[in-house]
């Protein structure tokens, strides 16, 4: 994957966009439709996604997360975009593509490929209950506030089964830092 | 600039998972533009935002083509700008910035109490929350509060202290309705602070009750 945005960084590479496109376009547009986006829109935005992508490509800085998180962020912030215009956070790229992609070291994309995949395991080895506040916060695109109210408990019970989840996951992957 | 106050973490996966409310979103940012402790955590709450979207059935694509990428390509420039970090002292952190431009000093200010003022922010339509700078002369408090809901501050300016401890410059109070408290400002400097919250403030006593229709807070 780093290899196809290398190539789309560097060279311009259709090819490589299309590529990247038949691996992240269905899974952005499963994130949209899952919060609630109509197919059309949602295949819209996935597109609007992956182009962003294509955009930016030469301003990713492989060691500030991996590729499907970057990714992520553009499908979280066109999605806010969608609902209110504008999201906050949308010109934070200051920080995040502050390095140019070709100094991203091989060693750190495979252990960040490693904490994903890691990721992966701890969220599905969670205790239900956390994981249903964590679903309902990331994928049905719930305010801590309407996640309470649907399941008819306080707001810091809430909090404490994201805290205790996101605290779990974060030291899980403490060893391949 | 030393952060010795940071968001919760259950905050930063609001962030994260772009459900944070919007007005609390912007002093979330805000905090983060300045703080490299919050901006690892929030790495960690993106990649599980990652993993999550990694986990989902894949969508079938209906469309008869891919997107065609064209030369728009190098809009972006290929170096962006270094590091937003470390903000000079008092500046306005960008997300906020957006919102009621650079300078602190435009502000028009309207009074709320004697040695408080307060200015509110318009969000970008559809945003949910309430969103607003608050002035305090050196040494004034807000009156004691409880709140509806999660509330953010963020101090931009001088110092103020409470219960918790003392919030400087990029120290961000993040709180919830459990929390009572009553922010006395720096007895030297006094201090400006952008809140954010879900829903307004409940004072105790009966003077800020009565106040409080006015001023919206």
């Amino acid at each position: 994957m780093a290899d196809l945005l290398r190539r789309i960084a560097e060279q311009a590479d259709a090819s490589a966009f299309r590529e990247l496109y038949q691996v992240y376009g269905p899974r952005v547009k499963a994130y949209m439709m899952r919060k609630g986006t109509d197919a059309a829109t949602a295949e819209d935005l996935a597109q609007e996604t992956l182009l962003a992508v294509w955009r930016k490509a030469s301003l990713y800085a492989g060691d500030r997360g991996s590729l499907t998180t970057w990714i992520f962020t553009i499908a979280r912030n066109l999605r806010i975009d969608l609902l209110r215009r504008q999201a906050p956070w949308q010109e934070l790229p200051e920080w995040r593509l502050q390095e140019p992609s070709e100094e991203a070291l091989p060693d750190e994309a495979v252990a960040e490929k490693q904490r994903q995949s890691r990721v992966r395991t701890l969220l599905a080895e969670l205790p239900a209950d956390q994981r249903e506040v964590v679903g309902l916060s990331y994928l049905e695109g719930l305010s801590h506030s309407e996640i309470a109210t649907r399941l008819c408990m306080p707001v810091g019970t809430v909090k404490s089964r994201m805290r205790l989840a996101y605290q779990k996951i974060r030291k899980g992957v403490e060893d391949l830092e | 600039m030393t952060i010795s106050h940071h968001l919760d973490d259950a905050t930063l996966m609001s962030f994260a998972a772009g459900t944070l409310p919007a007005a609390l979103a912007v002093v979330a940012a805000s905090h983060i533009a300045a703080c490299p402790l919050c901006r690892t955590a929030l790495v960690h709450a993106e990649r599980i935002g990652a993993a999550l979207m990694d986990d989902l059935p894949p969508a079938t694509i209906t469309g008869a083509s891919p997107p065609m990428p064209d030369g728009s390509r190098r809009a972006v420039p290929p170096h962006a700008p270094a590091a937003g970090p470390p903000q000079p002292a008092n500046s306005v952190p960008p997300p906020l910035a957006r919102l009621i431009g650079n300078g602190l000093d435009a502000i028009r200010w309207r009074p709320l109490a004697i040695g408080v003022w307060h200015h509110r922010i318009a969000l970008d339509r559809g945003g949910a929350g309430d969103l607003r700078l608050l002035k305090l002369a050196p040494g004034r408090g807000v009156p004691e509060h409880g709140h509806n809901g999660m509330e953010l501050t963020l101090v931009l300016r001088g110092s103020y202290h409470d219960a918790i401890g003392t919030f400087c410059a990029g120290d961000v109070a993040d709180l919830d309705d459990a929390v009572e408290h009553q922010p006395i400002s720096d007895a030297a400097q006094g201090c400006v602070c952008v809140v954010a919250s879900e829903k307004p403030a409940r004072f105790r006593g009966w003077l800020p009750r009565i106040l409080a229709p006015f001023h919206g807070l």
